[in-house]
């Protein structure tokens, strides 16, 4: 058992922080969030990708370099420590991305990939609706069978990243008449420009508007934008879940960079006699500790060939509820300047804690809420017995 | 990079889990805070041949050398099966002799560490306990403070702890044994050691309390349905494997840590001892609620475990002593 890095894994550090020392500005960019950080954090992805660091563990033919899932989080690591902007096209990389090296096409591949990683096309998901969160059995959007595709009409909601993105995926209901609800859903890409298509920007907790409901009304999709096979898109689409809970949406980088800044706004800022501040900071590094440490052990498993399953769920509560912490005590750490936007004009030099804590609220709740992942731990890993929820 | 027992080292855990499990270790329990040491001693016996003290003792005093790894593994089954008995307290004392200046105690106590001859107990006031553990079965008591390694002639009454069968005692009338300037670093690593095995046991007992707890939820009735189907009970157990299982790493991590003398290495155990410490904790909390008044019950087994659980959770390292350690500078 060790937790040394090869000199090949070294190498790859250096070179990911060689460059983001040289690429990160050192002012923020604006949220990406709004009209005008959309387009700059776009800019960013163009940048990344010029030097095939937007998707590093993609293959080399769509603009990756191939690397390991460890260097990927090695990756990560550096990426966040440099506070790199946000990954706008996370949604595609993380979710969509997955699927498709699962379940697409080559065509599809081809076609999708290269234009994700650059930037150039933003993906945002589609699955949630109004009668349909965490239980997407319930969903009702159809798609109905025409000549050479599919005529989509419902509607969509909660859409991360809908109101400025070019692209969704979703799931929809293709045979209502299937016998169980799972069956009869089939995975379709489809344009947010398209005729027939109304994107609607709903504000988020913090007014910004972060993500669309968007309403369908026969919109056509060819069948080369069907994910899996029609009718299939349940399975197809357990895979991006899996993906979306597990460390493929949440890197340690993330949590332990956040931790090292809360560590020094503690040091900074703190009154050193305040233990009970003191015990939360701890309990936030360590937190950050053990997320990294599961990660690495996930990896190895990994490596050693066995399959993590159920086990996303683990990860799900955790990093969702440990981002949370973190935000949380960083801002009772900011005393009267906590509750301040980051851009409000006396907000702390050192900022993003404010954005930073929305976004983690919303962490229990999305990529299946955290009361759903406790049921899956309780039933799949402690083989519980099943219950009326 | 490699973040995963080998093994041998499973092989090694399952071995000692299935030794422990045939060994009835509650009557040993029992029979430990009665003041009858009689089958504790055999087990500690077995335990010594299985290789379990030789590795906190290296190999020019004829252990297997201080492999904390492996000691990590070893304590999680000791926690898993609550064996009583100095065992935290016993492989520290083999890791503060060993990196004192003076030769003579070392050659005195370590060999018979390893072969199981010796039970020792060791208490270290600066590092927050003013009691030595089972000190009146112990065949010596060390004394830890400041620069000076006392060894004890006498104890006091014995204080109950909450956990019966950890026999607490004052050491009395010691005199000095080693001196000097190499006590301190080797003090701060031989209660580093002690955080560690501490937070391995805590974690095993932990797992124990769960495994007990979720069969108990599955098998029991209530309003005609098994209880462990009811929300509100498996989100408290899916709480307590979560807890378990990122304390699990930071172990690891700490045994590494300490296995190449890191500068890490008192931060890493003290990570490992609060997260592990109130891991298990909060697993007895569980186990107790989840048993209702059966778990109030000290007839049950499951007591035995249930309190030994609060006991270890402030054993060498209060939960605040060590996320005051983990931000120290």
């Amino acid at each position: 058992m060790d937790l040394d890095f090869s000199a090949a894994e070294n190498a790859f550090r250096a070179e990911a922080r060689a460059w983001l020392t040289a690429h990160v500005s050192t002012s923020r960019l604006p949220s990406l969030e709004t009209a005008e950080g959309f387009a700059a954090h776009r800019e960013w992805e163009r940048a990344l990708f010029a030097d095939r660091w937007s998707v590093v563990s993609w293959p080399e033919e769509y603009g990756g370099r191939g690397v390991s899932l460890l260097q990927w989080l090695i990756f990560e690591e550096e990426y966040y420590a440099a506070d790199a902007p946000g990954r706008v096209s996370q949604n595609g990389i993380n979710l969509l991305a997955p699927t498709l090296f699962e379940h697409g096409t080559p065509e599809q591949r081809a076609r999708v990939l290269p234009p994700m990683a650059s930037g150039e096309v933003i993906w945002a998901q589609a699955w949630s609706e109004p009668e349909a969160g965490s239980d997407l059995a319930r969903l009702r959007s159809t798609a109905q069978r025409t000549e050479g595709g599919w005529r989509l009409t419902g509607q969509k909601t909660w859409s991360s990243r809908a109101a400025f993105a070019d692209r969704a995926f979703g799931l929809f209901r293709s045979d209502p008449a299937a016998d169980k609800p799972h069956p009869g859903l089939t995975y379709l890409m489809f344009p947010l420009d398209a005729p027939g298509l109304t994107v609607r920007p709903l504000g988020r907790l913090d007014g910004k508007p972060a993500f669309a409901e968007l309403f369908l009304d026969d919109v056509f999709v060819p069948d080369e934008d069907v994910i899996g096979a029609p009718g299939e898109g349940w399975r197809v689409a357990m895979s991006t879940a899996g993906s979306e809970r597990g460390l493929t949406l949440r890197s340690p980088g993330r949590f332990t960079a956040a931790a090292d800044r809360l560590a020094r706004l503690w040091r900074d800022e703190a009154d050193p006699a305040d233990t009970a501040l003191r015990d939360r900071v701890a309990d936030a590094v360590i937190g950050a500790r053990a997320y990294e440490l599961f990660a690495y052990a996930s990896v190895s498993r990994i490596a050693a060939g066995e399959s993590i399953g159920a086990e996303s769920s683990l990860n799900k509560v955790f990093w969702s509820e440990l981002d949370i912490a973190l935000h949380e005590t960083a801002l009772d750490l900011l005393g009267p300047y906590g509750e301040l936007a980051d851009d409000a004009a006396d907000a702390p030099a050192h900022g993003g804690w404010a954005e930073g804590y929305t976004f983690s609220l919303a962490g229990p709740i999305y990529a299946g809420t955290n009361e759903i992942q406790r049921d899956i731990i309780a039933e799949r890993l402690l083989g519980l017995p099943k219950g009326r929820r | 990079m490699r973040f995963l027992l080998d093994t041998e080292q499973r092989a090694f855990a399952k071995t000692l889990d299935g030794m422990l499990g045939s060994s009835d270790t509650p009557s040993t329990i029992r029979s430990w805070a009665a003041g009858d040491p009689g089958p504790g001693r055999t087990l500690w016996s077995r335990l010594a041949e299985a290789g379990v003290f030789g590795l906190a003792v290296p190999e020019r005093h004829e252990g297997l050398g201080l492999l904390p790894v492996e000691l990590g593994v070893a304590f999680t089954e000791l926690g898993r099966h609550a064996v009583p008995g100095p065992l935290v307290e016993t492989v520290a004392a083999a890791a503060l002799l060993d990196r004192l200046g003076d030769r003579a105690p070392a050659e005195t106590w370590l060999p018979r560490i390893a072969a199981g001859a010796a039970l020792v107990s060791l208490c270290a006031p600066d590092a927050g306990s003013p009691y030595a553990l089972d000190a009146d079965t112990a065949d010596a008591v060390f004394v830890v403070e400041d620069d000076t390694v006392w060894l004890a002639a006498g104890r006091g009454p014995l204080q109950r702890s909450s956990d019966p069968a950890r026999r607490l005692f004052r050491p009395t009338g010691a005199t000095v044994l080693v001196e000097g300037p190499t006590v301190r670093a080797a003090t701060s690593y031989a209660t580093d050691v002690a955080a560690l095995t501490t937070a391995a046991q805590a974690l095993g007992l932990g797992r124990a309390l769960l495994d007990h707890t979720v069969a108990y939820a599955a098998q029991r009735t209530q309003f005609g349905v098994a209880i462990g189907s009811f929300q509100a009970v498996k989100h408290r157990l899916a709480d307590v494997l979560l807890a378990l299982e990122f304390a699990q790493p930071l172990v690891h991590s700490a045994a590494l840590a300490l296995a190449s003398d890191a500068p890490s290495a008192r931060r890493e155990c003290a990570a490992a001892k609060v997260t592990a410490g109130e891991a298990a904790y909060a697993a007895s909390r569980t186990a107790l609620q989840v048993h209702g008044a059966l778990g109030y019950t000290e007839e049950l087994e499951l007591s035995l475990w249930i309190r030994k659980a609060r006991a270890l959770r402030d054993a060498w390292g209060t939960p605040a002593a060590c996320r005051s350690l983990v931000l120290a500078p």
